[in-house]
C-alpha cells in the first residue's frame, strides 16, 4: 500500500471567532444574572413594605449582613465550617454511592437474571420519600453523620447505577462479536471493552449524583443533627429566627457547593474521555 | 467447488435454519486454499454474512460442518469497529494485546501493520478524526498484526465512497499478494468481487445456495485500469446474469 492518505482533520477554528464565541457565551448568561438582580431589588424595596422586608432581603444586605460578617453565631466562620461539615458528608455519601453503584452496575451487567433480580428493588429504594424513611435510618445509625451520609447515598445511588449499566450495555455488537472471535474471558471483557465503552455515560451519571449529594447532604440535616452542625441546619436555626440575610447565604452557600461538585466531576469528564468522546468540552 | 482436505478453510454441506425459522444456508460446500481469494456475491439477505459467521463460529450452522484454524483467523467487519477510546496504534495493538503479546513485540506488528495499510503518522489519532477510508484501513492493520492465514472480509467496503473503495480494493489485493493468507470476501459489488478475487462465487436469494463459479483468470498484480478491459466486462456481466437470476 503506496498510496499517500489524503483525508485530514479539519483545522480547529482559531482568531476572532473564539473572541466572539467567548461573548456568546458570557453575555447571554450575564444579561440574565442582571435581570434575577434586578427582579430580586425590585421585590425586596417595591413590593415589599419595610415590616415585611424580612421574607425577602435585598442582595447588598445578603452581602453585607450575611457573607461579610465574619463573627459571632450565624456569622460567615461559622458557616463555613458547616459548609465544610456539609462537603464531607457530601463527599463521603458521594464516594460510598460510586462504589456501590459500581459494583451494582457491574454485577447487572453480567447476566440479565442479576439485573431483573435487582432492578425492581432499586427503583423502590429511589422512589421511597426519604422523610418516610428517616426514623427507620435514626434507629439504625442513629442521629449523627453516619445517617446523614445514608440519606447522601440513598439519594445519589440510582443515577450512578442506571447510567453506568447503561454504558457498560452500550458497547456495539461488532465489538462485542472481535471479542468473542478471539476467545477474551469475562473479566478482560469488562476491563478492555465494556468499561471504557460506559465511561460517558458514567460520568453523566456522576455529574447527575454528584449535585443530588449535596441535596442528600443539606436534607440529611435537616433530620440528623448530632454531631457537627451542617449547612442544613445552620438554614433550619435562620429560618426559625427569621434571620433572612444568613438564611440566604446559607442556601447560596449550599447552591454554590452544588454547582463546584459539578464543575468538578465535569471536568474530570473532559480529563478522562473528552480526547475521544464527541461529549467532551460540556460544561 | 473443492472439497481438498488440505484447504485452509472448507464448508462442508452447510445449513442453516434460525430458531425462528428462517433457512437462510442451504446446501453449501467449497473450500478456500492458501493463496486463494475468493469472493462470494450474493443479493441482499441472502445469508452472506451468516456463511462469515458460520465460518468464524460466532455461529453455530444448523447442518454439515466447517473446517478451519480458528487460532488466528482474521476477521474484518463491515463496520471498522474500532474502539474509539484508543488512537489507532492502540486499536491496532489490540489483537496482540488480547493473545497475551508482550508490549515490545505487539508495538513492532502494530508499526509494521501501519506501514502496510499506509496510515504512517496517524498513530495518535483517535477513530472519531478519521475518515471512513481510513477507519476500514486502521481495521485492516489490525487484523494483519495476527498474520493470519486465513482471512474473512464482511463486506467491508461497503460504506466508503467509490473511489476510496477502488483504492481499498488495489491495496487488499497488494495485502494478498503480500501475506499470502487465503481469503474469502463477501460484497454485493461485483467489481470489486471480480477485480481482487480468483474466483466468484454467486449465491441465491434465500436460502442461499451457490449457483454459479467463475475462476477469474487475471494475473496478479492487477492494475486499476483491468476494471476497463473487455474480458473483464464480459466476466462481470457473466456475473451480474448469475446474479439477477439465471437460476432459480
Amino acid at each position: 500500500m503506496t498510496d499517500t492518505v489524503v483525508e485530514a482533520t479539519a483545522p480547529k477554528s482559531v482568531g476572532p471567532g473564539k473572541a466572539k464565541s467567548i461573548a456568546l457565551n458570557i453575555l447571554p448568561p450575564l444579561f440574565f444574572g442582571g435581570l434575577v438582580l434586578g427582579g430580586w431589588y425590585f421585590i425586596s424595596y417595591v413590593m415589599l413594605a419595610e415590616n415585611r422586608r424580612f421574607l425577602l432581603r435585598p442582595p447588598d444586605k445578603v452581602l453585607t449582613e450575611g457573607f461579610l460578617d465574619w463573627g459571632g453565631t450565624g456569622g460567615m466562620s461559622e458557616m463555613l465550617q458547616s459548609l465544610w461539615s456539609s462537603t464531607k458528608v457530601a463527599g463521603i455519601g458521594l464516594f460510598l454511592a460510586i462504589l456501590i453503584g459500581l459494583f451494582l452496575a457491574v454485577l447487572m451487567s453480567q447476566a440479565v437474571s442479576v439485573e431483573r433480580a435487582l432492578f425492581p428493588f432499586l427503583v423502590t429504594l429511589q422512589a421511597v420519600p426519604i422523610l418516610a424513611i428517616v426514623p427507620l435510618i435514626s434507629f439504625w445509625w442513629g442521629t449523627g453523620q453516619t445517617s446523614r451520609v445514608v440519606v447522601c447515598i440513598i439519594i445519589a445511588l440510582f443515577p450512578i447505577i442506571v447510567n453506568t449499566l447503561f454504558g457498560l450495555q452500550s458497547a456495539e455488537k461488532g465489538m462485542h462479536d472481535l471479542f468473542t472471535l478471539h476467545h477474551v474471558n469475562r473479566v478482560t471483557r469488562l476491563r478492555k471493552l465494556m468499561f471504557p465503552a460506559a465511561l460517558p455515560a458514567l460520568f453523566a451519571g456522576l455529574r447527575i449524583s454528584a449535585g443530588l449529594s449535596v441535596v442528600g447532604a443539606i436534607v440529611g440535616d435537616f433530620f440528623f443533627a448530632r454531631g457537627e452542625v451542617g449547612l442544613g441546619q445552620l438554614i433550619k436555626r435562620f429560618a426559625s429566627r427569621l434571620q433572612g440575610e444568613e438564611l440566604l447565604s446559607a442556601v447560596i452557600l449550599s447552591a454554590g457547593l452544588g454547582v463546584a461538585v459539578f464543575l468538578l466531576f465535569t471536568w474530570l469528564q473532559n480529563k478522562a474521555i473528552g480526547k475521544w468522546s464527541d461529549r467532551a468540552g460540556l460544561v | 467447488m473443492g472439497d481438498n482436505g488440505s484447504a485452509a478453510l472448507a464448508f462442508d454441506d452447510i445449513g442453516m435454519i434460525f430458531p425462528d425459522g428462517t433457512e437462510t444456508l442451504q446446501n453449501i460446500s467449497f473450500s478456500v486454499d492458501k493463496g486463494e481469494f475468493v469472493t462470494v456475491v450474493g443479493p441482499s439477505g441472502c445469508g452472506k454474512s451468516t456463511l462469515l459467521k458460520i465460518a468464524s463460529g460466532l455461529l453455530e450452522p444448523t447442518a454439515g460442518n466447517v473446517a478451519v484454524d480458528r487460532d488466528r483467523l482474521g476477521y474484518v467487519f463491515q463496520d471498522a469497529t474500532l474502539l474509539p477510546w484508543r488512537t489507532v496504534l492502540g486499536n491496532v495493538e489490540l489483537l496482540c494485546e488480547l493473545h497475551g503479546m508482550g508490549k515490545a513485540e505487539r508495538r513492532e506488528l502494530a508499526e509494521a501493520s501501519i506501514d502496510l495499510v499506509g496510515l504512517q503518522g496517524f498513530q495518535n489519532h483517535y477513530p472519531k478524526s478519521l475518515s471512513g477510508g481510513m477507519k476500514m484501513r486502521a481495521s485492516l492493520a489490525r487484523t494483519l498484526t495476527l498474520k493470519p492465514p486465513v482471512f474473512l472480509f464482511d463486506e467491508p467496503f461497503g460504506a466508503v465512497d467509490e473511489i476510496t473503495r477502488e483504492h481499498l480494493n488495489e491495496e487488499t489485493q497488494q495485502l494478498f499478494l503480500q501475506e499470502g493468507f487465503a481469503g474469502l470476501f463477501i460484497t454485493h459489488s461485483i467489481t470489486e468481487a471480480v477485480f481482487m478475487s480468483t474466483k466468484v462465487l454467486v449465491m441465491s436469494a434465500r436460502p442461499g445456495r451457490i449457483v454459479a463459479s467463475f475462476d477469474i483468470p487475471f494475473d496478479y498484480p492487477r492494475k486499476p485500469d483491468l476494471r476497463f478491459d473487455a474480458e473483464f466486462a464480459r466476466i462481470s456481466g457473466e456475473v451480474s446474469k448469475e446474479l439477477r437470476g439465471g437460476h432459480s
